[in-house]
């Protein structure tokens, strides 16, 4: 069969992903720079298309609180935001987290705090990774560094979703929300029958047959003991997370003395910065990450044994740069790099970088 | 002629009352006295006479009522503090042949959830909304609630609600009742057997609207917190009849679509 290829911006194109892997629900609010994905899904209408439930909310709370409601029933649900809107979807974040239901979040960050900028950034690495949202929890997140990564991260996004019943954050940032690239369309696939669904979420609220005792979702225990029992459960399967999904890729690390560790759009405007480099025969190499959560802790630290140093560049104030640094244990020098506040670092900026804070440093 | 014994008495034709099946056989965590356990009863009376057991998902709020999933036996959702009608929107969007109801006290409807309640009957959701307005947070021990009479005491406004300093008691009752995307509005109250009887009569249309698809059905029902308003629960009902049925008169205020003109 013949590919299907279309010029999309990154917004549009998560949308269309969404559609197409059979989601049954998207709740939003517009907010810059990623209203587009809204947007484009009402020109779609996916209720006609597929069924999927669109509906513009009256706030960023009420949206992920919807977005509860649609996972409670064993639905794939999403939303989408950005930095100011996903800081008002933290409450439902935590509730999602504990009551361990599946769905999916696109951040296309912008610069903070506060009401900040439009431009793109990539501060929100902190909130993402961290928890966000009160008590002891984690989102899986995604930085796609394409637009064709932003389409995929919504297949891959739902499976890890619901193989560990956990919210999934899909950050991105104004750059890859904006941009138009050529993505490669999907098929279009069924949504689930209920059938289907009751069989794979025997946990869901869709009405309790005589067949089955009743189903609650709730993240509520008052008995510290058993809360305590529960937070252990998660943490184990946040160990069981971080073991078998870390994703990363490595881009000229095989022989590179100098790594820059990016994610995202810093990771594209870092190849430049690698080709710089190396036409000055310095042997760089890019480590970008996949996922964010689980960090790819481990793989940092093996290659610390075989470079020379870390640059760490983000559009942010220093976030990733103390993972890292943890990562490594300081067995070699790793220094961080960024412009911030929307501000784009050019690959000239992060080459100078690297030279005077790490090779030359 | 043989004595009669317990055993001749029991029987279906003398039975005057049951619990119904849909309630379960968990004890409930109310203070004696407290009105959330007869509207349980009711919407579970409700819910078994319509035989919508297996139908029906249920969205329960932060506050007393928290633990409601303990007590009926449905599939239930614990919402976030007010935001129990954006859960209920999801719901009956994705599957609008069920039928879905929110339980809500007067903090979480009227203070925390002010736009999640508002926007959800604005856009007409068929869902049922059960508010139940004891002009108090019980929970959390008795602070001003949106919903306290002025003048009256709570821990957070001990001398008496000051309208001038705190702002005063919401209507949401009222409120809704003028959107379009509301079908019906009632409020009742639990404390008398003639109450309950009107109220499950409410609540059992409530529950009927949702397969007419005109919006949303809204039931207040005033209720005590003996707890909360340091009274014996004799006392509680005097002065609910006394105080909160004068700010907010039983009756209803909007049936098929149309607000009824007093």
């Amino acid at each position: 069969m013949e590919k299907e290829l279309r010029l999309m911006k990154g917004n549009e194109a998560i949308a269309e992903a969404a559609i197409r892997a059979g989601a049954d629900a998207y709740f939003g609010y517009p907010i810059t720079p990623q209203s587009e994905v809204i947007e484009y899904l009402m020109t779609q209408e996916p209720h006609k298309r597929t069924g999927m439930v669109v509906l513009q909310a009256e706030s960023e709370v009420a949206a992920i609180n919807m977005v509860y409601g649609a996972a409670a029933c064993g639905r794939m649900a999403m939303t989408s935001s950005s930095s100011p809107g996903i800081s008002l979807k933290q409450e439902g974040l935590s509730y999602i987290a504990g009551a361990e239901l599946p769905c999916l979040v696109l951040n296309v960050v912008r610069g903070g705090p506060g009401l900040g900028t439009i431009q793109p950034a990539q501060s929100d690495y902190f909130q993402s990774t961290k928890g966000g949202g009160h008590g002891d929890y984690r989102l899986i997140v995604i930085a796609p560094a394409s637009v064709q990564e932003m389409y995929d991260s919504v297949e891959l996004g739902f499976d890890l979703a619901f193989k560990y019943l956990n919210p999934v954050m899909v950050l991105a940032d104004g750059i890859i929300g904006q941009m138009m690239e050529k993505v490669e369309l999907g098929e279009q696939k069924q949504r689930r029958a209920p059938e289907a669904i009751a069989k794979q979420c025997p946990w869901a609220t869709v009405g309790k047959p005589t067949t089955r005792e009743r189903n609650i979702i709730t993240s509520l225990d008052l008995v510290a003991a058993n809360q305590e029992k529960f937070n252990i459960k998660l943490q184990n399967k946040y160990h069981e997370i971080q073991e078998k999904e870390v994703r990363y890729e490595m881009i000229n690390c095989d022989d590179a003395e100098y790594i820059i560790v990016a994610y995202g759009s810093s990771a594209r405007l870092s190849m430049k910065a690698m080709d710089i480099l190396r036409a000055k025969g310095i042997k760089v190499g890019i480590f970008r990450l996949i996922t964010l959560f689980p960090f790819p802790s481990k793989q940092l630290f093996d290659l610390a044994d075989k470079v020379k140093g870390f640059l760490a560049v983000e559009m942010s104030a220093g976030q990733m740069i103390e993972d890292v640094q943890l990562a490594i244990q300081f067995k070699k020098p790793a220094k961080h790099f960024g412009r911030f506040g929307g501000v784009i670092p050019s690959p000239e900026e992060i080459a100078n970088a690297m030279e005077q804070k790490i090779i030359g440093g | 002629m043989s004595e009669i014994t317990l055993q001749d008495i029991i029987k279906e034709e003398n039975l005057v009352y049951k619990k119904s099946k849909v309630m379960t056989n968990n004890t409930l965590s109310y203070c004696p006295g407290c009105g959330h356990g007869t509207a349980h009863r009711l919407i579970a009376e409700v819910i078994e006479e319509l035989g919508i057991q297996s139908e029906t998902i249920g969205v329960c709020p932060v506050g007393c009522s928290v633990l409601m999933y303990n007590f009926l036996d449905i599939d239930m959702q614990q919402a976030a503090h007010g935001r129990a009608p954006a859960l209920a929107t999801a719901i009956k969007r994705i599957m609008p042949e069920k039928y879905v109801f929110t339980y809500q006290g007067d903090g979480d409807l009227a203070a925390i959830g002010t736009a999640e309640t508002i926007h959800a009957c604005n856009r007409g959701e068929n869902i049922t909304i059960i508010f139940i307005n004891n002009g108090i947070y019980g929970m959390t021990g008795g602070q001003m609630a949106p919903t306290t009479l002025p003048g009256m005491p709570a821990s957070t406004c001990p001398f008496g609600r000051n309208v001038e300093l705190m702002g005063n008691p919401l209507k949401m009752t009222e409120l809704v009742a003028n959107l379009a995307g509301v079908y019906s509005v009632t409020r009742q109250s639990v404390h008398t057997p003639r109450n309950v009887r009107r109220a499950k009569k409410a609540l059992l249309q409530a529950f009927e609207n949702q397969k007419l698809k005109r919006g949303v059905s809204f039931v207040e029902i005033v209720s005590n917190c003996n707890s909360g308003w340091k009274l014996t629960p004799r006392k509680a009902n005097e002065w609910m009849e006394e105080n909160m049925f004068p700010f907010y008169p039983l009756g209803d205020i909007k049936v098929d679509g149309q607000l009824v003109t007093k």
